[in-house]
């Protein structure tokens, strides 16, 4: 992307986090109220019950004074940018990467499951697109549900199947990458039959006059032909293996990985915590997606077919 | 001995499929519509046959006959998590969030710099993981559906977003100037020309969020649900070791969830009528 388009961007960001910012003042101005109050402050009307009768920014503008404090409250209702980045910070600079309060260690954990599964899942979506594509059975009876498969929420299944291996006695990584290959399966699935079918009669005919058997067929012109199909799905299916992961970690009590630190930072009262796990799972899917597209420059443009990517 | 039997029915049910697959009338609606049928039927033959015969404990996995069991027995109790699920945390959030995209995005269309900018951050906030603001919209806005329609609301806003705005740029100059020869204003344009010309990409987007849509409501009652919905319902269940239940939600979410594309894919077909993807 040049810089022309990098500006529009950025100020859609910028409205994005200045309405955060705005938003911060009512959101926290009746926690801010009784918490100045307890320390010495007049407020107007005094009772705090009488000011649940006021919205967040009525009282913020009757009480002007409360107006800088709602940004530093320690348990907000919503954290201003400075405090989940200062909350960031410091989770990820200053602790070891290995200590159980380090963002990093849970992040590492999340995406382990995360990766793991995505190789799973790409692996036998690639492995079941070449079979549809070259059997007309397989084709008939498991391409409609792999359609259909994706209209339903398949992300309810997560608990069970954590349950269900773990009743087998399989824990830790291996359940949660399952729901992520899962997820990663069958948009990789779609994605890549629709790229193995992309050549057209002229290309498929063209190969024949050459005399290519099936294989060669396969290797010269139907995989090249479906790269940009691959790419496409594989970045749609690493987000969802990471949702998958994350959603895997809720409802087992796991004690590590991002699922694990926006529950506890649910359970426990800290804000921030939570905050900080959904920002980092949030950096983690752009990194993830960004490198992904990486790759497909590179492979797209040594391909010729940069231009079009 | 189970084994043999499950592999006799997998063989009956893949010959058939073969003979039809390849048979002349294989292209027919009947036909193509009968063989992914007696593909999920051979699956669930196997499935019963292996799970009741090996004795897997219905810990592990139920066999489908009692999952149809528990499903009918328990009607009164899925259809009160459907409505609280699916009826109001679902579809509130879902409209909420469609009509707010269609505003943003007919707002953003009036300047080239708003476009510019929305596109890549939508596409970019789409692939987010948003369900992880679900504990936060709990907090905000209580255990009920609210919460739930919020965390909806928000999961399907991108997607319906950057397909609405790719699609009202979908129009081509020679278009535009034909109806600026017919003295039509910004307004006529729009209903006239644009809007139409966008509904295909428009949806493209309401058809990805009806999936996003009912994972949203399901996986937020994770976080803190009334005593009723089908999310709730699943981690009780799970937390009970009922199995059926949870097979029987899931069902209920499958049907609710493909009924939901299946309609969106309706009124497409009847409002986009005139696109060549739906004439064939």
């Amino acid at each position: 992307m040049n810089i022309r388009g990098i500006i529009p961007a950025l100020v859609v960001v910028g409205v994005i986090f200045a309405i955060w910012t705005a938003a911060v003042i009512p959101m926290n101005a009746h926690l801010t109220a009784d918490q100045a109050q307890r320390d010495g402050l007049v407020m107007t009307p005094e009772a705090p019950r009488d000011r649940q009768d006021f919205t967040g920014l009525t009282l913020a503008i009757k009480n002007p004074a409360i107006i800088p404090l709602t940004y530093t409250l320690t348990r907000p209702r919503l954290p201003s940018p400075h405090q989940v980045a200062i909350e960031m910070y410091e989770t990820i600079f200053t602790k070891a990467p290995t200590s159980r309060r380090s963002l990093v260690y849970h992040g590492w954990v999340t995406l382990s499951a995360t990766l793991l599964g995505f190789v799973i899942g790409t692996t036998l979506g690639v492995l079941l697109a070449v079979g549809i594509v070259y059997n007309r059975t397989m084709d008939k009876s498991v391409m409609p549900w792999a359609i259909t498969s994706q209209t339903i929420p398949i992300l309810a299944l997560a608990p069970m199947i954590i349950v269900m291996l773990g009743a087998i006695g399989i824990q830790g990584l291996l359940p949660k990458s399952i729901i992520s290959a899962y997820l990663s399966f069958f948009p990789v699935v779609v994605g890549m039959v629709k790229g193995l079918r992309s050549p057209d009669g002229m290309q498929l005919d063209l190969l024949r006059t050459y005399s290519a058997n099936a294989n060669q067929g396969f290797w010269k012109l139907r995989l090249p032909a479906s790269m940009p199909y691959l790419f496409a799905s594989l970045k749609i299916g690493i987000s969802a293996a990471l949702v998958g992961a994350i959603v895997g970690e809720l409802p087992t009590g796991a004690r590590a990985g991002f699922g694990a630190r926006m529950l506890v930072g649910d359970q426990y009262g800290q804000p921030m915590v939570t905050w900080a796990a959904l920002f980092g799972a949030a950096i983690t899917a752009a990194l993830l997606v960004a490198i992904l597209s990486w790759i497909e420059r590179r492979t797209l443009t040594r391909m010729g077919m940069g231009a079009t990517a | 001995m189970a084994f043999i039997i499950a592999l006799t029915i997998w063989a009956v049910g893949w010959w058939i499929n073969g003979r039809l697959a390849n048979g002349p009338r294989s292209d027919s609606r009947a036909i193509s519509l009968l063989i992914p049928i007696i593909f999920g039927v051979t699956i669930i033959a196997m499935w019963e046959v292996l799970v009741t015969m090996l004795g897997v404990s219905p810990i592990i996995l139920p066999p489908p006959s009692s999952i149809a069991v528990r499903f009918a027995g328990e009607i009164p109790i899925l259809w009160a998590d459907f409505e609280q699920t699916i009826l109001k945390g679902a579809m509130t959030g879902y409209v909420v969030g469609m009509i707010a995209a269609f505003t943003v995005a007919l707002l953003a269309d009036r300047s080239e710099f708003l476009t510019k900018g929305i596109l890549p951050v939508g596409a970019f906030m789409a692939a987010l993981p948003i369900v992880g603001t679900a504990p936060i919209f709990v907090k905000w806005l209580g255990s009920d559906w609210h919460s739930k329609a919020a965390v909806v609301g928000v999961m399907v806003f991108f997607p319906i977003l950057v397909n609405t705005v790719a699609g009202l740029k979908d129009t081509s100059v020679m278009q535009r100037d034909l109806m600026r020869t017919y003295g039509a204003g910004y307004w006529p344009t729009l209903f006239k020309l644009r809007l139409p010309a966008a509904l295909p990409f428009m949806f493209n987007g309401l058809k990805i969020a009806t999936t996003l849509a009912l994972i949203g409501a399901i996986v937020a009652e994770f976080f803190g649900s009334p005593t009723v919905g089908m999310g709730f319902r699943i981690s009780t269940s799970v937390g009970q070791l009922a199995l059926d239940m949870v097979w029987a939600e899931i069902v209920v979410a499958a049907l609710a969830g493909s009924a939901f594309y299946g309609a969106m894919a309706l009124i497409e077909k009847r409002a986009t009528f005139w696109h060549p993807s739906q004439r064939s």
